[in-house]
């Protein structure tokens, strides 16, 4: 388990992806790119979601839409992704309390299927009211942390992250950088934070389980 | 007991009578489950089809009234969608054009030019139609901007206005645009699309009929020009529209036109599926295939895999199915998109159950009955099952106090489908899980009665002397390599995917039936009018129609109404319907003459009526959208179409020319047209080509997710696991400990140093010296020597068939070693010896520690002892500060040298056990007896490895000597008949001696030298003595001579594993970590590999790759031929070392208690077997494959004895 004895002495001949992947940088950034795809896929995916409540027919060339929101989001969200799913296995290395529930891919899917859902329930069901929205939204955001995180770490790392995304979209919107339609909780929609809670969540559990996988190659 | 006590009990009691029942009667019960999934699933067939074309109907004109809100219970026939006004009227009105009589000095151009210029005066006419002072401004559809988008057609579409458009849009509807333009036919073109598009085009909406019926190209074989002027209509006034279409009639009229007028058809449009919408959606069914790929991934230890993942997909889907025929039974309408909360649904539901049922069935015992086992797996999950059950009924039922319709809606789709779930979950899956075993049952049964019939048949005691010889082996010299019995169990599983799809032709059949379907769903739906296209396909290929007409191209002219076209489109006409009273005369009679020469080439026939059903699906959502108008859910109403027919003279033709038209080239040869009508056809195979392209990427991508050749990299799920943190998921179920139970065969108070096979005996001494033999089929401990060599005391428990001891000893006085070469005993015992620190760090199996160590029965770390050894430079003074050596006080005088030295190596073959002792004596023992049958001491270096080989032994020692020695046996004169004539070259390779025979082992050569330094392994196999030493190299003896064959070197530290076979392959391994493959006939080096950091530990080949284990505890497995690493299995710290491979793909290692089972193919762990429950800490030390498919590891003072044919069984 030494670093020391990998980058000196004798060259190490081994299989071309055995000694990408035990290389400890390597599979860092490998993790880093990996959570920054998931997270441009996510914000385009989900910001499609968003921009569909407004608008229910497309013009034929519906591709440049996709992209015509805002070209520094998805990049944004890529790059918090990959700090948050980084930041979570290291957190709970430092806490030394590992991630013990359930930590099987087919959770992590469910995890994201769950999420994409309460975005499209945001996005597309009808409510009464906005606070009737928010709470729904947040109760689901807390259902989906007892149901596949479970632990103090994670929910605290989430709220942190949720108020502070908040902050920073509400001094976005303020600056004028963009803005949203129906704003009722300042400049911003109350619901975000209980997305932005579920969003950190999300690429938390995700985070978790790309580091148990790499860690079997660590040295 | 508690009320919840006694609930889990009922519970379990009422799940476990279930689980007997559906064991006990699996085919009613799937009949009945799948009758009652069809019930549920039959009020579905009242649900339209999914789906995206159009749906129709037709009222008619004359007492039309636009239909009102509120649904009238009572017009069944009616569709409910035709409630409200529509969208728009749409009026078409079609207009064919031609010039005739055509003549020669007409260009192609004069085709369309003039034609087309006359689209003004009809629109000019159309607009300013007033009927009692109703304009078309006041009751046409006002349109506002086009959408964002739209810019480059903003010159085309009307804006703030009426929504009418026309041919003559391309030139802003102004004459003298068009009279200035130079070039018509690229002013039409410049809007097209480039490529293939499936949507309307500019030009399909301007027009309003298809692209090639316009008309318009230089190369039209009809010289017909069709152009449609389109009003859309806010509202429907019935008087303002007839008399606008009699006006029309009037100015154009249209000879032997038989268009009906009295139907007016309102198209209804689905909701519209956009790529933006479609992103979304496209990404959850990802998401949720991925899901459930992972889940099944995780079904383990059943017949067929893929079946019950199949089942359980089945479970989940039909149970979402019957949740949809339930509700829609009981009268709730899906409002919802069932496509989008579908993947949500089944997330919701999930498929954890069924494999906690699964896992949960096949963790009971083996050896119970299948009906039993089901009944056990479903009662140990009832509580959890219930449990979850309930928890997943609460969240939804405060999901259903949300009173947010959508959610409320999804929650009682969601009860209706858990309910139904767990319904199938236990009928259908419970049941098909049962078959599952069943088979699995039987399949063991079949393949384990020709295994145990192939067998060799049992020993009659297990003391009496052996008679049967061990199996056979090959000759020494032959490459053949004896097959695995098992080598053919597995296929790889990517070959078996292939095998299966060939064997079923499932590609094909899929293909087929999807075919099927996707007609049959067209038709159905008939979206794009498919019914009609393909009755306008046949009438025009029939072989009267356009086959005949080219010929008759240049001169139709001639045939005034003899045209053949006519006669078959158009039914002879009959005179046209007399105009209304207002008629103009004067028009009429502006082209009396004309009409009757040209009326051959326009004619209307029936197809003509609803030009607008062959023009795309999507021609009016797409035309209505550019205003950022939705069709989507709601209807238009089309207006029947108002022909005009216009015939202009060539002189009128000539007149509108614009003077660059005669520039253009004369119209081409037939052939070029041919070649664009054949162009088409080459697009429709590029796209067909595209597709099969596609289709074939998609089905590698398939099978690239299907067979992961992950060789063990995404190690979560085959990970080694640790007894301690066994992975429970949120049922609080792990998975079992073993499948296998191992045989633990206790009787040494120390730990185990040596171990010795011979396939039917076991061998095995532990530190302080005392070496017992088991019978290595059933582990019954047969003979205990103890360490005080020449006297033997009963065991405990297991040596009820023994004989009396006394004769024993008295043979021991007699078998007293024969030839004694008496060498001076030197002053101090390792004098002579280098240094011994190399050797003891090594753990492998034929050189134990020190005998300091061993002698005094202290159980040392192996760091200890290699830092006390490190640190004391003196060997002599390596004896560690421990209790001095628990001697047995009774021992003889006599054998000193004896019971003070300890055993470092040892073989079995046949039933003679060799000793090497610490002490320089080379021992045979009789395994079954007991009895010390012959010693040799000529050597006073410690033997550090031994090998048996036929009648000779090959012992290394300390100093690096090597010496062979002959066992001679001297048989009593009666035993020769049946013995052969005793010999040295005439034994048979395995000798079996009876306790009659006299046996001395003679030094017959001696190396002195054959290494600089100790001798660290020694190996032999078809005829060659293999050493490895401290210094670096290799040597290869010859045994028959003792003749030194190679000096091999190439590695840069001691060697510290060997590896040779009967195939006379060699692979030696060393501390440098390089691993080298050398051909043993040539003495040359193969391949020359770095393998590990710090040592190699053990190496083993099998025919296609060689497997190392080294110090960094990681198992690298080589390609043998390249020697291209394959992949590598990083284990956990300290357990790398002991490898065996059972057969071509199964590698067995140990680990800390417990060893684990690898597929080598693929680096998948298979299974991991736990040795004991007092086992944790210990790691496997030695691993020895024996003939049976039995491994045999020794863990500290125990042995365990491991039986794997169950395991080879469980894999497929």
């Amino acid at each position: 388990m030494s670093d020391s004895s990998l980058s000196g002495g004798a060259p190490m001949h081994r299989g071309p992806y055995i000694s990408m992947i035990t290389n400890r940088t390597m599979n860092l950034l490998i993790r880093a790119a990996m959570l920054f795809m998931v997270g441009v896929f996510l914000a385009l995916v989900l910001n499609l979601l968003q921009v569909q409540r407004n608008v229910t027919l497309f013009p034929p060339d519906v591709i440049s839409s996709i992209f015509s929101s805002a070209w520094w989001l998805p990049p944004c969200c890529g790059t918090a992704a990959a700090l948050i799913g980084l930041l979570y296995p290291c957190m709970d290395r430092r806490l030394g309390e590992p991630h013990k529930l359930k930590r099987e891919w087919s959770n992590v899917m469910r995890c994201v299927a769950v999420f994409v859902g309460i975005n499209h329930a945001s996005a597309k069901v009808d409510f009464v009211n906005n606070v009737q929205l928010s709470l729904t939204l947040a109760a689901l955001s807390v259902g989906l942390w007892w149901t596949f995180d479970r632990s103090r770490s994670g929910f605290g790392l989430g709220v942190i992250i949720a108020i502070l995304a908040t902050l920073a979209t509400q001094l976005l919107v303020y600056n004028g950088v963009f803005q949203y339609t129906s704003p009722d909780f300042l400049y911003i929609r109350s619901w975000l934070p209980c997305i932005f809670f579920a969003g950190v969540i999300t690429v938390g559990n995700i985070g978790r389980q790309l580091a148990l996988v790499n860690f079997y190659f660590q040295f | 007991m508690t009320v919840r006590e006694r609930l889990r009990q009922n519970i379990s009691a009422a799940f476990y009578r279930h689980g007997l029942l559906c064991a006990s009667y699996p085919v009613p019960i799937i009949l009945f489950t799948s009758a009652s999934i069809l019930t549920c699933c039959y009020p579905l067939l009242k649900l339209p089809l999914p789906g995206t074309g159009p749906v129709e109907f037709t009222t008619g004109v004359r007492d039309y009234s636009t239909p009102s809100h509120e649904s009238q219970g009572d017009l069944s026939e009616r569709p409910d969608w035709y409630r409200g006004p529509p969208v728009a009227y749409i009026q078409q009105v079609l207009v064919k054009a031609a010039v005739s009589p055509w003549d020669n000095s007409l260009v192609p151009v004069d085709v369309f030019r003039s034609p087309l210029g006359r689209v003004f005066s009809v629109l000019e006419e159309i607009r300013n139609h007033v009927y009692t002072d109703r304009s078309l401004e006041a009751l046409c559809l006002q349109v506002t901007d086009l959408l964002p988008g739209l810019r480059r057609m903003q010159a085309v579409l009307p804006e703030h206005g009426c929504l009418l458009v026309s041919p003559g849009n391309y030139w802003q509807n102004r004459r003298d645009l068009f009279d200035a333009d130079p070039d018509l036919l690229k002013t039409v073109h410049q809007h097209e699309p480039k490529g293939l598009h499936t949507s309307a085009t500019l030009k399909d909406l301007l027009f309003g009929v298809p692209g090639k019926q316009t008309g318009v190209n230089l190369y039209s074989k009809k010289r017909v020009v069709t152009y449609t002027i389109t009003i859309a209509l806010s509202s429907y006034d019935a008087r303002f529209v007839a008399s606008l279409r009699a006006r029309l009639k009037q100015l154009h009229p249209s000879a032997n036109c038989t268009l009906r007028e009295d139907h007016m058809v309102h198209v209804h449009f689905k909701e519209e599926i956009g790529i933006a919408e479609l992103i979304p959606l496209v990404t959850t069914y990802i998401i949720l295939f991925a899901y459930i790929y992972f889940s099944t991934r995780k079904i383990d230890m059943v017949k067929s895999k893929w079946g019950l993942a199949l089942a359980a997909v089945v479970t989940v889907l039909s149970s979402l199915l019957m949740s949809v025929g339930l509700c829609t039974l009981f009268g709730l309408t899906p409002t919802l998109n069932g496509g989008e909360i579908f993947p949500y649904l089944v997330v919701v539901i999930g498929l954890e159950n069924v494999l906690v049922l699964t896992k949960s069935v096949v963790s009971t015992p083996v050896d119970l009955e299948v009906k039993l086992r089901i009944a056990q797996g479903l009662s140990n999950e009832s509580w959890s099952i219930m449990k979850n059950m309930a928890t997943e009924l609460c969240i939804i039922l405060i999901g259903y106090f949300t009173f947010v319709p959508a959610i409320q809606e999804f929650c009682l789709f969601a009860v209706v489908g858990l309910v139904s779930d767990f319904f199938l979950q236990m009928f259908f899956f419970t049941t098909v899980l049962s078959i599952d075993i069943r088979r699995m049952e039987l399949a063991d049964l079949n393949r384990r009665l020709p295994a145990e019939a192939g067998m060799p048949p049992p020993k009659p005691g297990p003391l009496r002397p052996r008679e049967t010889p061990p199996p056979p082996r090959p000759s020494p010299h032959t490459i053949t390599l004896q097959a695995p019995a098992f080598r053919n169990l597995r296929l790889p599983k990517r070959l078996r995917v292939v095998y299966f799809l060939a064997r079923t032709r499932l590609a094909q059949r899929i293909i087929m039936v999807g075919t099927v379907i996707w007609i049959g769903i067209l038709v159905y739906t008939d979206p794009a009018g498919l019914r009609t296209f393909l009755a306008a396909q046949v009438s025009e290929q029939s072989p009267l129609g356009e086959a005949g007409l080219p010929p008759h191209l240049g001169v139709a002219p001639v045939f005034p109404g003899g045209d053949p076209t006519s006669t078959l489109s158009g039914l002879p006409a009959p005179e046209p319907t007399p105009l209304p009273e207002n008629q103009s005369q004067g028009h009429r009679a502006a082209h009396p003459e004309v009409a009757p020469v040209s009326s051959p080439q326009i004619t209307w026939g029936p197809e003509d009526e609803e030009l607008w059903r062959r023009l795309s699906f999507r021609h009016w959502p797409s035309l209505f959208s550019y205003y950022n108008i939705t069709l989507a859910k709601r209807y238009i109403s089309i207006l029947p179409v108002i022909p005009v027919t216009l015939h202009l003279s060539p002189q009128e033709a000539i007149d509108t020319r614009h003077p660059q038209d005669t520039h253009h080239a004369p119209p081409p040869s037939i052939k070029t047209s041919d070649l664009q009508t054949d162009l088409t056809l080459y697009k429709v195979a590029a796209l067909g080509l595209f597709a099969g392209v596609v289709l074939v990427l998609l089905l590698f991508c398939l099978y690239r997710v299907l067979c992961p050749r992950n060789y063990g990299q995404n190690g979560v799920p085959h990970g080694r696991r640790r007894r301690g943190d066994l992975p429970c998921d949120e049922y609080g179920y792990s998975p079992p400990i073993s499948e296998i139970s191992p045989l633990l065969l206790r009787g040494h108070s120390m730990d185990i140093e040596c171990l010795a096979s011979d396939g039917m005996l076991l061998a095995s001494c532990c530190l302080v010296g005392h070496i017992r033999v088991w019978d290595a089929q059933t582990g019954d401990c047969l003979t205990v020597i103890p360490n005080n060599g020449l006297r033997r005391s009963s065991s405990s428990g297991c040596w009820e068939h023994r004989d009396g001891g006394g004769a024993v000893g008295g043979q021991d006085v007699d078998i007293f070693p024969i030839r004694r070469r008496t060498t001076p005993a030197r002053p101090a015992l390792f004098g002579d010896q280098p240094d011994l620190t190399p050797l003891i760090d090594t753990n492998f199996g034929l050189s134990p520690p020190s005998q300091a160590l061993s002698s005094s029965g202290f159980d040392f770390g192996g760091l200890v002892e290699k830092a006390y050894q490190e640190h004391e430079p003196s060997p002599t003074l390596a004896f560690p500060p421990s209790p001095p050596p628990v001697l047995p006080p009774e021992l003889p005088p006599q054998n000193n040298g004896d019971w003070d030295s300890s055993v470092w190596a040892m073989e079995l073959r046949g039933n003679l056990i060799a000793t090497g002792r610490s002490s320089g004596k080379l021992e045979l023992w009789d395994a079954v007896e007991g009895s010390l049958r012959c010693s040799n001491e000529d050597g006073v270096s410690g033997i550090t490895a031994l090998a048996f080989l036929n009648n000779r032994i090959v012992a290394a020692r300390l100093n690096g000597s090597l010496d062979f020695f002959t066992v001679e046996i001297t048989k009593p004169l009666g035993l020769l008949q049946y013995r052969g004539p005793p010999g040295r070259g005439s034994l048979p390779p395995s000798p079996c001696y009876s306790s009659e025979d006299v046996i001395s082992c003679q030094l017959t050569r001696s190396v002195q030298c054959a290494h600089q330094k100790p001798i660290t392994v020694l190996k032999a196999a078809a005829g060659r003595v293999v050493t490895g030493s401290q210094d670096h190299t290799v040597r290869v003896y010859r045994l028959e001579d003792s003749c030194c064959l190679f000096t091999l070197q190439g590695h840069s530290g001691g060697i510290t594993a060997i590896y040779i076979d009967q195939t006379m392959v060699l692979a030696s391994g060393g501390q440098d970590g390089t691993i080298c493959v050398w051909d043993v006939l040539t003495g040359s080096r193969v391949s020359h590999v770095y393998g590990h950091r710090g040592d190699v530990t053990s190496l083993v080949c099998t025919t296609s790759c060689i497997i190392s284990s080294g110090l960094d505890d990681l198992i690298c497995i080589w390609d043998r031929s390249t020697g291209i690493k394959l992949y590598s299995i990083q284990q956990e710290v300290g357990c790398g070392a002991s490898l065996g491979v059972i057969s071509e793909s199964l590698l067995v290692t140990g680990g800390q208690g417990c060893v684990s089972f690898w597929d080598l193919n693929y680096g998948d762990l298979l299974q991991t077997v736990y040795l004991g429950q007092s086992s944790e800490g210990q790691s496997v030390r030695q691993l020895l494959v024996l003939d049976n498919a039995a491994i045999v590891c020794d863990f500290g003072s125990e042995l365990s004895l491991v039986y794997v044919p169950s395991v080879l069984e469980k894999l497929d």
